[in-house]
């Protein structure tokens, strides 16, 4: 579980988080909504571990990991994704996959230099699972070509494969409908929906609500740095509070 | 005609670890360092002044200018976790500054700008006076060798697609449970020790050392040679590096054969001429001419 406590984050004078407090449970999916400027970045980027709360806690499977910066936060098995779909670009599909091993053993120069033959043994142990990872999404046949050619969805979707080679049990998606193409948000919901069903549990800030209805057993809605409604999607969704955040004051 | 060909197959083979180093740091790992020519100074130094002021065996000397270039380069590289490309570009080039108004200041460590002169080449005592440049020219090649088979090896291994991954996006790395600090340290020392080693060899075959010899034309050359032979390409920036230093300095002897051309007007002419060829270089093969290797290929069953 992965829990956030009387989050308040502060940019000088702005308040972008007022006193929030969020349980993102395991074995679910954990939808926060809510308008623009409402802060669910922040608290995304607090969770996930790149903005470090003025006040609060943020906990890890009971874990306080408050000022714990994201590369260590990976290392206790969260994961996240990245809103735009950024990619190392310089990588082949195939490598982009490889460079998030599990284990984080022959990584150096000396193993370089002098472990190559463990290092191929390790290699092609990673191919394999990472060919299972991208068969799932129809990558496998573009392994060897750059990600860069990749179009937006299937940057999105190789994204979450790199996430998954780590074997993490909880991820967080920021955005994961953003600059895909709507056919294939489709695509990228039932892929997440089987993940769920493997036990990963996920988090994650969406502005699609057909795929938050989809998807989300909990939502939280967000509106000015406060959390305005919690429930299943239905419930929140018929939250006045919720319309009026969303549609202006008097909706 | 054979000693000229020995004297400039020196520099080249000096200058092309130079530019395989920045191939390791700028062309893989996406730091760019501007200080090169500042950690080979200091690799020259180090080599030179343990041999002429403490007498140590020249072979032990440049083992140990190797080894604290690396060091001083893995601590300059600690700045660079919180600096984007153009910063540590700037404090690099800053810190190479330093490195050379040192040098040329502190004449109680370093003979400041008198030079430090009388530098024994390894295996002085072995070889006689006439054998000297070519004992020197195969040490300096077996140098290059086994520096390029250690480049590629890591350039194929996991360690380089981790060197190449961070270039590419370090958030992303981090997110993934990889110090990028680590990965960028590891870069910096194994370059600089490269830089230590051409410097050293800097030392010995000139047998003489003073600040002057050092200027950013250094870094520059290196800089050409990654552009040119492709960043991330061992093999590339090999053959560029030699194409390049080989024409750069193999064009002085036309001084000797073109009548009213003058060592000044030629030295004018040749950058005119590099500086044209680079321009339109950039503009027909932007890329340069080598090509990065992917670490692992998928190959065959690609179908299945």
């Amino acid at each position: 579980m992965l829990e956030g406590r009387n989050l308040t984050v502060r940019y000088g004078g702005f308040t972008a988080l007022n006193d929030l407090s969020v349980q993102l449970r395991s074995g679910m999916v954990t939808g926060l909504i809510g308008p623009n400027g409402a802060g669910k970045s922040t608290l995304f980027s607090v969770l996930a571990g790149s903005v470090v709360p003025t006040t609060g806690q943020v906990l890890f499977g009971g874990e306080d990991v408050t000022s714990r910066p994201p590369v260590l936060r990976a290392r206790l098995g969260l994961g996240r994704s990245f809103q735009l779909s950024r990619d190392l670009a310089g990588l082949t599909v195939l490598e982009n996959l490889l460079v998030a091993q599990p284990q984080r053993v022959l990584e150096g120069i000396g193993a370089a230099l002098f472990r190559r033959r463990a290092i191929k043994a390790r290699q092609a142990h990673m191919i394999e699972k990472a060919r299972g990872l991208l068969l799932r999404v129809d990558l496998w046949r573009l392994a060897d070509q750059p990600s860069a050619a990749l179009s937006g969805g299937q940057k999105k979707l190789l994204d979450l494969c790199r996430v998954l080679m780590l074997e993490p049990s909880f991820i967080l998606l920021d955005e994961p409908s953003a600059g895909v193409n709507p056919t294939r948000i489709g695509e990228i919901t039932e892929f997440i929906r089987s993940l769920v069903a493997d036990g990963v549990s996920f988090g994650m800030v969406e502005h699609n609500m057909g795929m938050v209805a989809a998807l989300c057993d909990q939502v939280y809605a967000l509106a000015e740095g406060k959390l305005v409604a919690e429930g299943t999607f239905q419930a929140v969704t018929a939250n006045d509070d919720v319309a009026r955040a969303y549609l202006g004051v008097g909706a | 005609m054979i000693p000229y060909l020995i004297a400039t197959l020196s520099v080249v083979v000096i200058f092309t670890l130079a530019g395989l180093a920045l191939n390791l740091q700028w062309g893989m790992g996406g730091l760019v360092n501007f200080g090169l020519f500042g950690f080979y100074m200091l690799g020259a130094y180090i080599c030179g002044l343990l041999v002429v002021r403490w007498g140590l065996n020249p072979l032990v000397a440049m083992t140990l200018a190797i080894l604290t270039t690396a060091a001083i380069s893995a601590l300059v590289s600690l700045i660079s976790i919180r600096l984007s490309e153009d910063y540590l570009a700037i404090v690099t080039l800053g810190f190479a500054e330093c490195i050379r108004l040192f040098i040329s200041y502190e004449d109680w460590l370093t003979f400041g700008t008198l030079g430090v002169s009388g530098i024994t080449r390894p295996f002085a005592g072995l070889v006689s006076a006439q054998w000297s440049d070519l004992a020197f020219i195969i040490l300096a090649i077996s140098a290059l060798c086994v520096v390029y088979v250690v480049l590629s090896l890591v350039s194929a291994s996991p360690f380089g697609r981790l060197m190449r991954a961070t270039r590419d996006d370090p958030d992303i790395v981090g997110s993934l449970g990889r110090s990028v600090l680590t990965i960028r340290l590891r870069s910096f020392a194994l370059g600089g020790a490269i830089l230590g080693l051409a410097g050293s060899l800097h030392a010995f075959y000139y047998g003489y050392i003073d600040p002057t010899q050092f200027t950013p034309i250094i870094t520059a050359y290196a800089f050409m040679a990654v552009v040119v032979g492709g960043r991330g390409s061992n093999p590339g920036v090999l053959l560029a590096a030699f194409v390049l230093v080989f024409v750069l300095e193999g064009s002085r002897f036309l001084v000797d054969y073109v009548p009213g051309l003058d060592g000044a007007t030629l030295a004018s002419l040749r950058l005119i001429a590099v500086g044209t060829a680079l321009v339109v270089l950039l503009i027909i093969k932007p890329a340069g001419f080598g090509r990065e290797r992917p670490t692992v290929r998928a190959g065959s069953d690609l179908k299945n």
